[in-house]
């Protein structure tokens, strides 16, 4: 039987909010809007990220998949990242279509707007479900057969869910807690669910390309594609290898000097060296293997930090009171009907807002494992509050013109 | 009459209200024929005309604010560092405590004056020298003692050191208020006939006074909606009780969830704090904006409906007079210098959460309450003034000039 590697690659940029004060709350409404030149302008991040990342790293992508007809891959580009493309690097945008042209790349199914809502209100989470769909078919001309959540957060309820709305398959972390004596390596059922297939992130195999590969004190260190191809085929009974990662991978978290792109080029043609080695997009590995066990997880687990639970977002009083306070405005926002109100509340949805108020670091130590834009998780949530205010006093104003008594 | 004064700052590079009172002080005693010489740390162009201004050392104000301020007392300790080249760019608050004391001992060889004033801790050794070279009597000024900036009875021990010997060595002491005179006593021993209480004052017309168009535009319309806005304008240190306050909102809010704080300053208390409100669940009702000056400062006094000072320990407290020449009621607590001579006011003990929590909701829920505080105030801030002052420090001066001849 082949054994497949199963690459799942996540695109994403959210809209980072400018240093916002209160002297701008209730003045001016341009909370995404940052100076070219600062640390928080979505602009200036997207064409670096474009430059280092996605342009070097799908011209790399569109050429293996020239060269090797089995080399296959899945990405998920969330909406706001492809939004942001098509306004600031349209040819990065044409490169990720390039990818889908060949019929050898899948794009799997999220939120449009990166967000926990699945948590917190599931109309707003099922809308947000719709306008990606609509997006992807939009600008790729696929519908996505398999569904990831924000952060690959997950727990049975999600993949009840994903199974009722007809996925094929779902995403998450393969983590030991929840696997046991099981091996990532496999396709699986969530519990509760009929036509769906579970698949669980190798961590191992994944963080040593996405976290370990530069780093000089690593005992594997350098990490070539015939060492890595090595340790896969060493798995005599596995289906399949799950390597997902940021896409920003290649390029923006492992630079090209580590020599990342090098290793990307070369691992097909390693891993093809022998006859039964292929791979699979998502859904194709959820179609061909039968699932070895049922898999339980009633509880959240989440692809991040070493609790792999929902805590980088949730975890400190800033960031609940935060997160709540946004969800508690659905029902009034919603009644507005103003599309741009609308928007500027699920934009503020997008998880990394919460995840840049996280102080959970300052036990850990583990600062370098976290990127924000801001100098304290405090300046984040002091901005986010204050947009969430104006947010507010706009909401107000629309609904008193509306003749609506609150 | 000659008097050398030395002080640690003036404005506009003030870092709060000691730099202030020294300013007032010296302006109107030199509006009674009094010579003054201002030795300050550092070199600048203040746009005083009133008095010689004279740096006790070529350097920059930024160098001095590198060491800290002079509120930075925990700050302050023995270092004994190989001086390199660069010594002087790194100098602690000691350093630059030693050196504008050596600087102030060689100056003062050639000046002839009557008295020397010393305002508060990091110019008293230079006043003992300046003492030591002029056999003229020394008074000194105390701001505030240790045990107030420390928030605690014990404090920095070097400092203390400080304080004691040069209390001590003093012919007469200054403090500016029954509490501090308290502290003194309770702290150093010190004979009670040495210490002689003179309240700080304001200048009804220092205040630039406000515009019609208020800088915090959000809290104008909520206002309009039937917010009420708790104001606090200060540095967030453990010695200003921020931490009582945000408890006693949580409880204000409880039962009026229209009452909104504005906290206007910064520190080293001011991530926890923020952290703080988000604990108690009331982080969409507290609002930091980190330090202001100018407009965005005065508009703070200007959209509040009452100002709360809940000090642990307040040597005199300028703020809330401020707040009264802005037409602004206040909540001062009873360890404070300046509930000695402000009435028209409600005084709580800092500690006394619950007691704070009812007062601040009797003013926001009683208008005729507040306006009642305001008017009041404002009377009695229209008849303050550093005149009085200022006679008070001179016939100080007079006692001890006699004392000499004789």
């Amino acid at each position: 039987m082949s054994k497949a590697i199963v690459l799942y690659l996540h695109v994403h940029q959210p809209y980072r909010i400018r240093h916002y004060t209160i002297f701008d709350t209730a003045v001016r409404h341009d909370y995404f809007d940052a100076p070219y030149e600062s640390p928080e302008s979505n602009e200036r991040v997207l064409k670096k990220v474009a430059e280092k990342s996605y342009l070097p790293a799908n011209q790399r992508l569109l050429k293996l998949l020239q060269q090797h007809p089995e080399f296959k891959l899945s990405l998920s580009l969330s909406g706001l990242v492809i939004e942001q493309l098509e306004r600031w690097s349209p040819e990065a945008l044409q490169s990720f279509k390039d990818l889908c042209a060949t019929g050898r790349v899948e794009i799997v199914a999220e939120t449009f707007h990166h967000s926990l809502a699945f948590f917190y209100s599931r109309p707003e989470f099922e809308t947000q479900v719709a306008m990606h769909r609509q997006k992807v078919q939009e600008v790729f001309g696929q519908t996505p057969r398999v569904f990831r959540n924000t952060e690959l957060a997950y727990n049975n309820e999600l993949a009840q869910w994903a199974d009722q709305a007809g996925y094929r398959g779902v995403l998450t972390e393969g983590w030991d807690p929840v696997l046991g004596w099981r091996s990532p390596n496999f396709v699986y059922r969530p519990v509760g669910t009929e036509q769906i297939r579970l698949l669980m992130k190798n961590y191992k195999l994944s963080d040593d390309i996405a976290f370990r590969f530069g780093d000089h004190d690593w005992k594997e260190w350098p990490l070539t594609a015939d060492k890595f191809a090595h340790w896969m085929s060493e798995d005599h009974n596995a289906t399949n290898f799950n390597l997902f990662m940021d896409y920003e991978t290649f390029g923006e978290h492992q630079w090209e000097a580590s020599g990342v792109f090098d290793f990307l080029e070369h691992l097909p043609g390693e891993w093809l060296k022998t006859d039964d080695h292929t791979f699979m997009t998502v859904s194709e590995a959820a179609d061909s293997f039968e699932p070895a066990d049922e898999v339980d997880v009633p509880h959240i687990i989440t692809w991040a930090d070493t609790e792999r639970d929902l805590s980088a977002w949730t975890g400190n009083a800033m960031q609940t009171g935060a997160i709540q306070a946004l969800y508690d405005l659905e029902s009034r926002i919603l009644e507005t009907g103003d599309w741009a109100l609308i928007e500027d509340w699920r934009r503020l949805q997008t998880s990394d807002h919460f995840y840049y108020m996280c102080t959970k670091w300052f036990n850990d130590g583990d600062i370098h494992a976290y990127f924000s834009p801001y100098e304290t998780p405090y300046v984040a949530y002091i901005n986010f509050m204050n947009a969430f205010r104006d947010l507010q006093v706009r909401l107000h104003e629309t609904l008193s013109q509306k003749g609506v008594v609150l | 009459m000659k008097i050398l004064m030395l002080g640690w700052e003036l404005p506009p590079y003030n870092s709060g209200g000691l730099g202030i009172a020294c300013y007032q002080l010296c302006k109107a005693l030199s509006q009674k024929d009094i010579d003054i010489e201002f030795i300050l740390p550092y070199q600048a162009d203040h746009e005083i005309d009133f008095m010689t201004i004279t740096a006790a050392h070529p350097q920059g104000i930024e160098a001095v604010l590198r060491a800290g301020i002079a509120y930075d007392s925990q700050r302050y300790i023995k270092r004994y560092v190989d001086g390199g080249e660069n010594e002087e760019l790194s100098l602690s608050i000691e350093g630059q405590q030693q050196l504008y004391e050596h600087a102030v001992e060689q100056m003062v060889a050639e000046r002839e004056v009557d008295i020397i004033h010393a305002h508060d801790w990091l110019t008293f050794r230079a006043g003992l020298r300046a003492k030591e070279r002029l056999g003229r009597p020394l008074i000194l000024h105390v701001h505030s003692v240790e045990s107030d900036r420390s928030g605690s009875p014990h404090g920095n021990p070097l400092v203390k050191e400080i304080e004691g010997q040069s209390m001590l060595l003093a012919d007469r002491i200054i403090a500016v208020s029954q509490h501090t005179k308290n502290k003194i006593i309770e702290d150093y021993n010190i004979p009670a006939d040495k210490i002689e209480v003179v309240h700080n004052s304001i200048d009804p017309t220092a205040l630039a006074p406000l515009d019609g168009d208020n800088a915090y535009r959000y809290l104008t319309l909520m206002k309009q909606l039937g917010y009420r806005v708790v104001v606090n304008v200060g540095r967030l240190t453990i010695q200003k009780g921020l931490p009582n306050l945000l408890r006693a909102a949580q409880k204000v809010v409880e039962r009026d969830p229209k009452a909104l704080f504005l906290i206007v300053g910064s520190g080293e208390q001011y991530f926890e704090l923020i952290d703080l409100a988000a604990e108690l669940g009331i982080g969409q009702n507290v609002i930091f904006t980190d330090f202001q000056r100018g407009k965005r400062w005065r508009d703070a006094y200007g959209i509040g409906d009452l100002f709360v000072m809940p000090s642990v320990s307040e040597p005199f407290g300028l703020t809330p007079l401020e707040a009264a020449g802005y037409g602004m009621p206040s909540l001062i607590s009873k360890q404070s210098g300046v509930s000695e001579i402000l009435h028209s006011c409600l005084k709580v003990d800092y500690w006394d959460v619950d007691e704070m929590a009812n007062q601040i909701l009797a003013v926001l829920q009683h208008d005729d309450l507040r306006d009642e505080l305001r008017n009041g105030a404002y009377r009695e801030y229209q008849r303050l003034s550093w005149h009085d002052v200022s006679d008070k420090v001179l016939s100080l001066y007079q006692h001890h000039m006699e004392g000499v001849a004789a």
